[in-house]
């Protein structure tokens, strides 16, 4: 992270990411919101057809904001495997893979992406600021780590003709990259570095230039874009897309540990459905694993996160889950109605049994402001499967051309 | 030739470790017992200062071995006698007034001294012992778990809350109001008399890096007043052929229990497998394996260095990295040719503990110095002459002084070889004033900053309790959240040194501790089925 | 100053001793509660340390306290204060000028304020949030005490068992980790404890601030940690920690007090000064004025410190020998002066750039923790420090109400300064030295502010004893240390608001839980006085749940 020059940073505390340019001049309605000290579209044009372009066609966020370490050094493996709750050792180089990591008691502290690029060098990309943590954790290794959050321009281009778009921008090879693979790729914006990755359960990629190449990279892709219906989109779709997809969210969906005041928010991986991460038989101890196991060896998750559908059409954003209609069990941490699966879908917090061995006779008391006037209802809920929508292209390599 | 096999290996052979490795031993487990350095005894031991002369190269006095250490391993029957008992401690004033607090904490006041405040005093100390007396069950326990810990736990702090609530209703309210005191405002609502305030102040704040007006000041005093000398609490010894018999004595004991005793043999790492201590490797690369692995070393010295922070989680390498453990004490031993020439004070007086401190206010100032980085310009001294007691110390006629010297920061601004020599002067400045001429007799001399005590003992910070005694920092916070019950994350490892509770001083209490907790865990598991039975 | 009623003879139901907020607070609650109270108060001006005075033609002068965040919530709305035209406004910023030119500068937008902290410390802008994180559940956890009357430890009565009871399982309810946390903070100083967070001197110096002001104790003295939780348990508006000015100044919400007072009934008499409470068989029974007039009441509830009601309103027979030595002892510490000045326009500061919010805030010139326990290793020497701390505020750049267009009033709290100067009485040449100090430090970063000082008001704690009758200029009627909270606060035995004659009541900020401008001691007094009459508490809330 660049060190603020005095002023700028509050006479404009939401600075700009290298595109802004870009989005600012597509811009309609002006609705921005603040990620991470960034000024973040909310909606571009139209949150709908945004929506459409991640499900339909292509669509370009920028994902600039996001947080990201660089973790370099002899020792860099062995430090992301104490660190996060994967094993990394199975992490080749050229590899992306999604993890966690957590406190002392096994409290997720935040989930994100962990980039390998060599045996040497990773990158670690989240939603929070952790580098008190990160180099508190990296006492004892050969380890360098440093925020690199503004040295490194990203964007996320996802939906079913994003592999099109690339293609045609001359990304030479593009269709032999397979889900969670990083390359480097020669480009007319310079070198891109491209992974098959993304939060919308589709078919996408992200790409990390330098902030000199980002507006270049950004025309390239509009350009090559234009015949495969590329879209610019804001936060609002993608929050849509993410949940469909089954996607938790640091802040959203659970509370990061080391900033929950209330002690009861804090959650395991087990208890936010990211227990398939935690990887207690690799050889590596790592970060809460001696309280993560015992939590699994007694079954004492106190917590679960499950999946619903729910009846009728009205989001249940906000609501409270309750057993047999009466006992309160849970709450709903995100909600929408589904525009591609035609479901009313929603993830929320149980506490258990409820949601874990007893999961009938759910009921979602949701309040649905109309004309001035909240009208509840209690409607039933259904536990189902994540993601709620999973289509093959996401996965397919070579991709199609949809 | 075969290994031996042992059941567990004791790493430091100060007298933590070597009163674990002979409890250990005692419990019928075969033990092995590492040290470093060419010779057990580590901060407690007796060393040559100059040929015929033999001092205590860091700890003089014994006013804390728990009798059960002495009673469990009959450390009399190991050669343990007392040279001196009830140490009189005499404020030293440059007037030839000095006044001398005889038996144990100032049972009698020797001096002139108002009658006043004689009953003040007479008040104060026995509040001040009861109070202490409340805390000491306390030195020989397992510090509870705070929270989840167990029946067991609720009932040590039940009697903690039981024993405030004995002390009656004026008193427990009296207890609660100061426990969190500095010993100024406790000395400034009852005490006038500079000498005796200084005496007292001196003794709550010798070891720490607290003043006299440093709240919390109160508790370290009650830490030293809830140790016990021979059987008399809060009293002073000097044991017969100084400190480093009560290292032979649990040397003796050890051996005698079965323990093998290596020295030369430093500890280079801690092997773990499997989240498990299964032995150490010498720093020669020899391994060593053992299901038990108990260390008296300093706790982040033990986990970070020989476990290493890779096995532990963040957090607790986060607490271990900020326990705060820097040194205040320097010490000065000294060889004379002849007695010590203290002014207004006689050959009987000698043989007492003698604490240079003008007034409580000196102290204060003398410790302002020192959170800056400075050494203090009058620096206030703890003295004694041990070969006035015990004559074999030192040539017919000649003489040891062994001196404690505060404060010392650990680490002076700016940091050089030029200041170090410049506190001795000082330090000897001191004492010429209080012993006019002693300069000429000096023979020989040896000076330590907490620098170099952490140089010489692998003690971090030079501290004498391996960690400030802080309320942070004591009890179920010793060494830090977590590991205060002796057991460390990973399994077959414990601490047993003074890091952990209750803390330094030569008492043997944490090694009485962490084998109680060791020996419980052992119990119903299969490794110490066969050893609870052959207790000797 | 008002005079007398013309109710020469009657009995009063109550009689407060002290106008002061803690006093009017009480005086608000049994008035409401349907008692007949009279408000006796020495000065011309009710308010106590809590006044706006006009003491330069145009301008008004917080002079005593300068800024508000402690006054409960409570007992803003059970009495009714915006009503009677109590406003606070939080303010925008505050700044650490820092001696090589640079500066901290703090900012209520988060962003903002963590690339500020970044532009020192990268680390450090990033273990602000857990920093933060700890604070507040420490507050959390104290809050509901607030409003509480201590229990007695010793006392096996079914109340105090009860309550005792409720603050076990209070604390049983926190994880191991925060127990720890508040073993920490009772015990550790501030700067240690910042030390576990932040690698950066003028970041921790900055945080320190809260963990000496008011206090006779440095960063470096154990036990400063709880001071500073005692300043971060506020709010304005339920921003926790956050701070504001009192529209008009802190007379304002006095004031507000008074007239919600005299709505509800009460009498307030200025310019009577109490020189004795009555005691007949044992039992208070009103007050004598200095010259003589005696008033009768009921009962007598003192705002004043414990020094001055029992060793000055009192004679030490009437009391139990170990009370009158307990309350000799209670630590009742000047540490802290007060620099008021009138300026003729704003004052520059060429290091801070001017678009920033800083002047409308808190402003400091102490940029290093060693700095500031330096100031204070004066004050333990019994001088004013060569190189003081202060607070310094300049309210009229939020408040409209407090100076004349373009002018401006300027506050500034200076730690530390001794009660007595190297233990004789201060001297006025004296006086002018300290306020040298102050006026030099801010010259200093401002080369136009000496041209713009039009009057200034300087105050050792001589002069606050003098106004205020805080024993020692002591802002809060007694140190903050463990020895003096809860149930030892002021006097173990006697933490429940009564005196140990009865009919007498406590209810300064001597009790619990303490000084700043809080309003709870008053409150909580009164629900004891209620309780001992047996009339039910009218208007009185508990403590707001914390959710």
């Amino acid at each position: 992270m660049r060190r603020a020059l005095p002023r700028e940073h509050f006479e404009k505390p939401l600075w700009h990411t290298p595109f802004h340019p870009r989005i600012a001049a597509l811009m309609t309605h002006e609705q921005w919101y603040g990620w991470g000290g960034y000024l973040s579209p909310q909606v571009i044009r139209d949150e709908e057809m945004e929506y459409f372009a991640i499900r339909n066609a292509a669509s370009l966020f920028d994902v600039s904001p996001m947080v990201k370490y660089r973790i370099a050094g002899p020792d860099a493996e062995a430090y992301c495997d104490r660190l996060t709750v994967r094993d990394v050792s199975k992490l080749k180089p050229g590899r992306v893979h999604y993890t966690a990591w957590c406190d002392d008691e096994g409290k997720v502290l935040d989930d994100g992406t962990l980039f390998r690029f060599s045996p040497t060098e990773f990158r670690l990309c989240c939603q929070e600021r952790h580098l008190p943590w990160l180099l508190d954790s990296a006492i004892g290794y050969d380890v360098e780590i440093a925020e690199v959050t503004e040295d490194i321009a990203a964007l996320s281009l996802q939906g079913p003709t994003s592999y099109a778009v690339l293609r045609d921008a001359g990304f030479a090879g593009i269709e032999t990259l397979k889900p969670f693979d990083i390359r480097a790729f020669e480009t007319a914006a310079g070198p891109v570095t491209v992974s098959r990755t993304g939060f919308t359960g589709d078919l996408g990629y992200e790409l990390f230039v330098p902030p000199d190449q980002a507006l270049a990279l950004w025309d390239l892709l509009w350009t090559a874009g234009q015949l495969h219906r590329i879209v610019a989109i804001g936060f609002a779709a993608l929050d849509l897309a993410r949940l469909e997809a089954g996607f938790i969210m640091a802040g959203s969906d659970f509370v990061p540990a080391e900033h929950a005041i209330r002690a009861d928010r804090r959650r395991s991986p087990y208890e936010i459905g990211l227990g398939w991460l935690v990887a207690l038989d690799k050889p590596r101890h790592f970060n809460g694993k001696r309280a993560l196991a015992a939590e699994k060896a007694k079954n004492a998750f106190r917590h679960c996160l499950v999946a619903l559908d729910i009846d009728g059409n009205v989001p249940a954003e906000h609501a409270l889950v309750y057993h047999r209609g009466k006992r309160e069990v849970g709450h709903i941490t995100a909600a929408a109605w589904s525009p591609t699966v035609k479901r009313n879908i929603a993830l929320a917090s149980m506490t258990r049994p409820y949601g874990d061995t007893v999961v009938n006779d759910l009921w979602v008391e949701i309040y649905a402001l109309r004309e001035l006037v909240y009208s509840k209802s209690l409607v039933r809920a259904r536990i189902v499967e994540r993601p709620f929508f999973n289509p093959k292209r996401r996965s397919a390599t070579p991709p199609g051309v949809f | 030739m075969p290994t031996p096999s042992f059941d567990a290996i004791v790493v430091g052979g100060g007298h933590n470790g070597l009163a674990a490795a002979a409890l250990l031993g005692k419990a019928g487990r075969r033990v092995l017992l590492l040290e470093a350095a060419d010779a057990v005894g580590g901060a407690a031991r007796t060393v040559d200062l100059a040929p015929g002369f033999r001092v205590p190269e860091i700890a003089h006095l014994a006013n804390r071995l728990h009798p059960e250490v002495v009673r469990r391993l009959d450390l009399k029957r190991h050669g343990l006698a007392f040279a001196a008992t009830n140490l009189a401690t005499t404020s030293l004033s440059v007037d030839g007034r000095p006044l001398t607090l005889a038996g144990a904490f100032g049972e009698r006041l020797e001096g002139d001294i108002a009658e006043a405040e004689r009953v003040a005093w007479a008040a104060l100390r026995g509040k001040l012992l009861r109070f202490s007396g409340v805390l000491a069950p306390f030195l020989s326990q397992v510090p509870p778990r705070l929270k989840n810990g167990g029946i067991a736990d609720m009932m040590t702090l039940g009697k903690l809350g039981l024993g405030i609530r004995r002390l009656g209703r004026d008193d427990m309210r009296e207890f609660l109001r100061m426990v969190l005191m500095n010993i100024a405002d406790v000395l400034d609502e009852e005490i006038t008399d500079d000498r005796l305030r200084a005496a007292v102040a001196f003794d709550a704040v010798l070891g720490t890096s607290l003043g006299p007006r440093s709240p919390n000041s109160l508790m370290t005093l009650f830490y030293r007043l809830a140790g016990q000398a021979n059987g008399v609490q809060a009293a002073t010894a000097l044991p017969r052929g100084g400190m480093g018999a009560v290292v032979a004595a649990l040397a003796s004991a050890a051996t005698a229990s079965g323990v093998v005793i290596r020295t030369g043999a430093g500890v280079a790492s801690i092997l773990v497998e499997d989240d498990r201590a299964t032995g150490v490797v010498l720093a020669s690369g020899e391994e060593i394996r053992a299901p038990l692995v108990a260390s008296a070393m300093n706790p982040a010295t033990t986990l970070l260095s020989l476990v290493g922070a890779r096995h532990l989680d963040t957090g607790l390498v986060r607490r271990l990295t900020h326990v705060r453990s820097k040194g205040t004490v320097a010490k000065l031993n000294l060889a004379l040719d002849g007695p010590p020439p203290f002014t207004g004070l006689g050959a009987e007086g000698l043989t007492g503990r003698l604490v240079t401190a003008p007034s409580l206010q000196a102290i204060e100032t003398a410790f302002d110095a020192a959170k800056y980085g400075r050494y203090s310009d009058e620096p206030a001294l703890e003295i004694t002459v041990p070969s006035a007691t015990d004559p074999a110390l030192a040539p017919a006629g000649q003489h040891v002084v062994s001196i404690n010297a505060i404060y010392a920061p650990f680490r002076l601004k700016p940091d050089s070889e030029a200041g170090r020599e410049a506190f001795e002067a000082r330090i000897l400045a001191v004492l010429e004033r209080h012993a006019p001429g002693i300069g000429s007799r000096i023979v020989a001399k040896d000076f330590l900053t907490p620098a170099d005590i952490e140089r010489r003992h692998r003690i971090p910070g030079g501290h004498w309790h391996h960690g400030e005694l802080s309320i942070d920092q004591m009890f179920m916070l010793r060494p830090v959240l977590g590991l205060a019950q002796y057991a460390t994350p990973l399994a077959g490892l414990y601490l047993c040194g003074a890091g952990s509770h209750p803390g330094g001083g030569v008492s043997g209490a944490p090694a009485l501790n962490a084998v109680s907790r060791i020996l419980a865990d052992g119990k119903g598991s299969s490794l110490f089925a066969a050893g609870g039975k052959s207790r000797r | 100053m008002t005079p007398p009623p013309s109710s020469a003879g009657k009995t009063w139901d109550a009689i407060v001793v002290g106008a002061g907020h803690n006093g009017l607070v009480n005086a608000c609650y049994l008035a409401r509660a349907g008692l007949d109270v009279l408000v006796v108060e020495r000065n011309d001006w009710v308010g106590g340390a809590a006044t706006s005075r006009s003491l330069y033609p145009g301008f008004l002068y917080s002079n005593c306290s300068y800024v508000c965040s402690l006054l409960r919530p409570e007992i803003m709305r059970d009495l009714e204060l915006p009503k009677h035209g109590l406003q606070v406004v939080p303010y925008e910023g505050g700044v650490i000028l820092k001696q090589d030119g640079g500066y901290l500068g703090t900012f209520r937008d988060h962003d903002a304020h963590r690339r500020e902290i970044g532009r020192h410390s990268l680390r450090d802008a990033e273990a602000y949030d857990r920093y933060s994180a700890e604070v507040i559940r420490q507050c959390r956890f104290i809050r509901p005490f607030l409003l509480r009357t201590p229990p007695d430890p010793t006392s096996l009565k079914p109340r105090d068992v009860q309550e005792l009871l409720y603050l076990g399982r209070k604390f049983y309810d926190l994880t191991e980790t925060e127990m720890a946390d508040t073993v920490r903070f009772w015990t550790m100083s501030i700067a240690e404890f910042l030390d576990e967070f932040f690698e950066t001197d003028v970041v921790k110096a900055g945080f320190c601030i809260s963990g000496i002001i008011g206090t006779a104790l440095g960063p470096l003295s154990p036990g400063t940690a709880y001071v500073l939780l005692h300043h971060y348990m506020g709010d304005v508006d339920g921003a926790i920690g956050a701070w504001g000015f009192a529209r008009g100044g802190m007379g304002a919400i006095s004031e507000s007090l008074a007239s919600s007072f005299r709505a509800s009934g009460g009498t307030v008499r200025t310019g009577a000064s109490v020189d004795k409470v009555l005691v007949e068989n044992g039992r208070a029974t009103g007050v004598v004025l200095d010259g003589g007039e005696e008033i009768r009441g009921r009962l007598v509830v003192s705002n004043l410190d414990v020094k001055r009601t029992f060793l000055k309103l009192l004679e030490e027979p009437q009391l139990p020998a170990d009370f009158v030595k307990k309350v000799k002892n209670f630590k009742i510490r000047g540490s802290s002066g007060k620099v008021n000045i009138a300026l003729d326009g704003l004052p520059d500061f060429p290091a801070l750039p001017p678009s920033a919010p800083f002047l409308r805030g808190d402003m400091h010139f102490t940029d290093s923790v060693e700095r500031m326990e330096g100031a204070y290793d004066d004050w333990k020497a019994g001088r004013w420090s060569a190189d003081p701390f202060l607070d310094m505020m300049i309210p009229t750049t939020i408040d409209p109400t407090m100076a004349p267009p373009g002018k401006h009033f300027m506050s500034c709290f200076v730690q530390y300064c001794p009660p007595k100067v190297e233990g004789h009485d201060w001297t006025d040449a004296e006086r002018d030295g300290f306020a040298k100090t102050v006026v030099d430090q801010i010259a200093e970063y401002s080369p136009n502010f000496k041209d713009l000082i039009l009057h200034m008001e300087v105050r050792t704690p001589r002069e606050i004893e003098r106004e205020t009758g805080l024993t020692e200029g002591n802002i809060f009627q007694g140190e903050l240390t463990f020895d003096q909270l809860l149930f030892n606060r002021p006097v173990p035995g006697y933490a429940q608001y009564r005196a140990p004659i009865g009919g007498l009541y406590m209810c300064g900020s001597a009790t619990h839980p303490g000084g700043g401008v809080m309003g709870a001691p008053g409150r909580n007094a009164a629900a004891e006085v209620l309780r001992d009459l047996k009339k039910p508490a009218k208007d009185m809330s508990d403590a707001y749940p914390v959710l």
